[in-house]
């Protein structure tokens, strides 16, 4: 490695606290770290480690009170950005450091353009007039490659995507050309291949204008991906700090060691065995299955005679015992396929047989009684269960409209009984669900759907909203009831590796079709259709030195001397 | 597993205790717990005063003509002073009670009640039943409430029913609109969603999912408006079709009470006090209703109070 000059920023024994009615809280207890420039470190933690507080201890947008610096310092060459009087601070920022957040919708203006919003940075801070500032705006769309830019420099921001919208966030944040750009969550809301695109980008304005890089990430796969350093948070503390392969192929740490086997997908797939009964008839027949909107537009919602195919024509079999992961990109018609396997939404054409029985058709007690069979997770632990009950209530609530299921004498225990099985204890029966955690409202949820003894469980994006060891525990606990109670699911979700660790099968989906459906192994090791290569290939998996290879092979390279 | 200990442990409280539970978290919000007591007093005068003070409050003795408040040489009836016929303020302000609140908790329950239910199944069920509601609130706003009461108290007798149901629905829209823009975002939540799945019944999905986030908005919105409505009623009164005197209402005494404000300021103002310390304490009561009722808000009430909480 070459001689290092000064780091850029260095951080140390960076401590803040928050103000809560238990008294004080840390959540950042004393840190330290350094950023070179031309290099990227990435901050690596879960949910409530830490790491965003220090980034908005850095960039002084704590929430404050309740937050506050209890001490260290944040040097910028030498001047330290937490002594600074407020002024003085405002002018650094925008010059020197830069961010961009995970929520770009939040982050942008929705009653301007974005070449107006871009704009508005040259006329403050440099004083330009409105047609020069507007033209270096477009010149920085062009620069983080949105098409058009011209054109699309008058468009606001619902026009734009999430990958699109994020490139804006980016062109913003280097307007001023900073020295340092923290990127917190930067592709954490977006698919894929965009991810993998965003993340390109970022590498290569980093190397053309010799920036520093923070990446706050809990993502893994996007360390290996793009990150020299590695800084692991674990409770406000950094555990473990390294080079990415180091840390990669020998964590010191005991969390870290933990969260690198939590990682989905990386051992190879268990092979189960079959529990399919040969010749025995499918639990679910899926024939041809649709969903077409009619586009109307204006006052009068005149059909313009578009039509929007969120389903194509689906077709699939699942067998008892069976795991089916479903996997697509936003937009892709995986979401609105639960929904109408569910009846939540009607199908425009195509059939479904459940149990040989047609599915779409069925009324009254004969669909009530099909109900029971058949049982969902949804993807958001927070708002998938009544905030007004409590957790006894929500677990019970099927057996009071199926009547007969339980006796109400029985349904305490049996309440109880549910809980023990999917890790909870009796004493949660009386709690509220907001006293819980996403993982362990999760398992409410997965309490609720066993409830009634299904025998098909639909998992919409069931476990993408938790941190990875949450993510592993929840995954384990779908493993067991399978096991135990034979269950059948379709597991719907964007994060490849999370798939090939519980499904026997996969149905790949773009734009409302499956492109390809087969086992796990077939999909995995030696897929066929272009589009499945595609998305394997642009999801970031947990292995720098794969990674670099892959990244190579796409033309763009990861600096690896600094300062050169 | 010690499963049946655990078991009696999830069985629901006993009813004794749920009181208990109850008093402890208004005792803990102080403002609240006053208001409260405020309330029954109030309460337990409408029920009980027009029996116990009903004789005082119409006897009329012309020599204590606006006899002033706050000296006791005429005995506690006239504490608060007299009224123009020298009626006695406190008898009088006890017996209005009743019908002031009789008539305000009537059209407010009204309101509430119709107009919530309607807003419920305007926004579950939409398409043109919602649309018909909508435009039906619509109509209702558009037109001054003053004005509908007027006519529609001027045509028929006005009777105390007929003053109820007016003022009823004209502040009924209000309810429809709140209900209904709630139930739109409640009813595509993933709970409500999940309740379908396992085979609720559009019955049970609005009354054991939707209906109970909707409440605390619509009590708050109550609260708020009761004191809309005993204003309303006492113009009404002022203009002569509401409330008949010798009937009294607080409304009615403010109103009577205006010609005399630059001699005899109590007959105005003690009405008017007790208009204003009514809704205050319903406005008290129902936001720590509020909290009380979500459980994700209940601990503000649990935690013993230590800084600014």
């Amino acid at each position: 490695m070459a001689e290092r000059a000064a780091p850029i920023l260095e951080v140390r024994d960076l401590a803040v606290a928050f103000h809560t009615l238990a008294g004080e809280l840390d959540a950042v207890d004393g840190i330290s770290f350094d950023l070179d420039r031309g290099e990227t470190l990435a901050i690596l933690g879960e949910s409530g480690s830490g790491k965003s507080v220090t980034a908005a201890a850095i960039m002084g947008i704590l929430d404050s009170p309740p937050g506050f610096v209890r001490g260290g310092q944040a040097l910028l060459d030498g001047v330290d950005l937490l002594a600074l009087p407020e002024g003085r601070r405002r002018d650094l920022l925008g010059e020197r450091i830069a961010i961009i957040f995970q929520d770009t919708l939040a982050h942008l203006n929705p009653v301007y353009s974005v070449g107006w919003q871009i704009a508005e940075c040259f006329r403050i801070h440099r004083g330009f007039g409105r047609a020069e500032a507007y033209e270096r705006a477009v010149d920085l769309m062009y620069q983080t490659h949105i098409p058009d830019p011209e054109r699309r420099a008058r468009d606001y921001p619902h026009q734009f995507s999430g990958g699109q919208r994020q490139r804006i966030m980016i062109a913003m944040a280097l307007a001023l050309e900073p020295d340092i750009l923290i990127a917190d969550e930067p592709t954490t809301a977006l698919d894929v291949t965009v991810q993998a695109q965003i993340l390109d980008l970022l590498i290569e304005l980093r190397n053309a204008r010799n920036m520093g890089l923070i990446l706050i990430t809990h993502d893994l796969g996007v360390v290996a991906e793009i990150a020299d350093r590695l800084a692991v948070m674990f409770h406000g503390r950094i555990v473990e700090s390294g080079p990415v392969g180091e840390v990669f192929a020998d964590p010191q740490h005991a969390y870290t060691r933990r969260l690198m086997s939590a990682i989905p997908g990386r051992a190879p797939p268990p092979v189960r065995v079959a529990t399919k009964v040969v010749g025995a008839a499918p639990l679910l027949e899926v024939r041809d299955l649709a969903k077409h909107y009619e586009v109307t537009s204006g006052l009068m919602r005149r059909r313009t005679g578009e039509v929007v195919k969120a389903v194509d024509g689906v077709s699939f079999d699942i067998h008892r015992g069976e795991t089916l992961g479903v996997v697509g990109e936003s937009g892709s018609g995986k979401t609105t396929l639960a929904r109408m396997l569910l009846l939540l939404e009607p199908p425009t054409s195509g059939s479904a047989r459940f149990g040989g029985e047609d599915l779409f058709t069925l009324k009254g007690p004969d669909l009530l009684h099909l109900r029971r069979r058949m049982q969902v997770v949804f993807q958001d632990p927070f708002s998938s269960l009544n905030p007004r009950m409590s957790v006894a209530e929500i677990i019970a609530e099927p057996w009071s409209i199926h009547d007969g299921v339980v006796p109400k004498a029985e349904r305490a225990d049996r309440v109880v009984e549910l809980l023990d099985r999917v890790g909870l204890a009796a004493e949660h029966a009386r709690r509220y669900p907001h006293q819980f955690s996403g993982g362990q409202r999760q398992r409410i949820a997965i309490a609720r759907a066993l409830a009634l003894a299904p025998d098909l469980v639909i998992c919409d994006e069931a476990v993408s909203a938790l941190d990875v060891s949450i993510q592993a525990q929840i995954l384990d606990l779908l493993k067991s009831l399978r096991d135990e109670l034979g269950l059948a699911y379709i597991f719907i979700a964007h994060d490849l590796a999370v798939v090939r660790e519980l499904a026997d099968r996969v149905a790949v989906m773009k734009t409302g079709k499956i492109v390809e459906l087969g086992t796990t192994a077939q999909i995995f090791d030696r897929p066929t259709h272009p589009y499945t290569q595609a998305l394997l290939g642009a999801s970031p998996l947990p292995d720098p030195e794969l990674m670099a290879e892959r990244r190579q092979r796409r033309g763009i390279g990861i600096q690896m001397v600094k300062n050169g | 597993m010690g499963a049946e200990r655990n078991a009696a442990a999830v069985a629901a409280a006993s009813p004794r205790s749920a009181v208990r539970m109850v008093l402890g978290l208004l005792w803990s919000d102080k403002f609240a717990f006053v208001a409260a007591l405020f309330l029954v007093f109030v309460a337990g005068c409408a029920m009980f005063g027009p029996l116990l003070l009903g004789d005082s409050a119409t006897a009329i003795n012309l020599r204590l003509r606006n006899f002033q408040p706050f000296t006791f040489e005429h005995g506690w009836l006239y504490m608060l002073g007299a009224d123009s016929l020298g009626r006695s303020m406190l008898a009088r302000l006890v017996v209005a009670s009743q019908n002031t609140l009789a008539v305000a908790a009537a059209a407010v329950a009204f309101s509430m009640t119709v107009g919530g239910a309607f807003g419920l199944m305007a926004g579950f069920l939409g398409g043109w039943f919602g649309n018909i509601v909508m435009r039906l609130a619509d109509i209702i706003m558009s037109f001054p409430s003053l004005l509908i009461a007027v006519v529609v108290l001027y045509m028929f007798e006005p009777r105390v029913a007929n003053l109820v149901l007016v003022l009823g629905i004209t502040r009924m829209p209000i309810y429809m609109r709140t209900s209904r823009a709630e139930v739109l975002e409640i009813r595509e939540r993933p709970f409500v969603a999940a309740a379908r799945v396992m085979g609720a019944s559009s019955f049970r999905v609005v009354f054991r999912h939707v209906a109970p986030t909707v409440l605390p908005t619509l009590t708050t919105i109550a609260a708020l408006d009761f004191a809309f409505v005993m204003l309303a009623e006492s113009a009404l009164s002022f203009l002569g079709i509401g409330i008949q005197p010798p009937e009294i209402t607080w409304g009615l005494m403010v109103a009577q009470g205006r010609n005399y404000l630059n001699v005899a300021w109590w007959l105005a103002f003690f009405p008017g006090l007790a208009i204003m310390l009514t809704t205050l304490s319903l406005n008290l009561l129902s936001s720590w209703l509020r909290i009380a009722a979500d459980p994700t808000q209940r601990w503000r009430l649990e935690i013993p109070r230590g800084r600014d909480g």
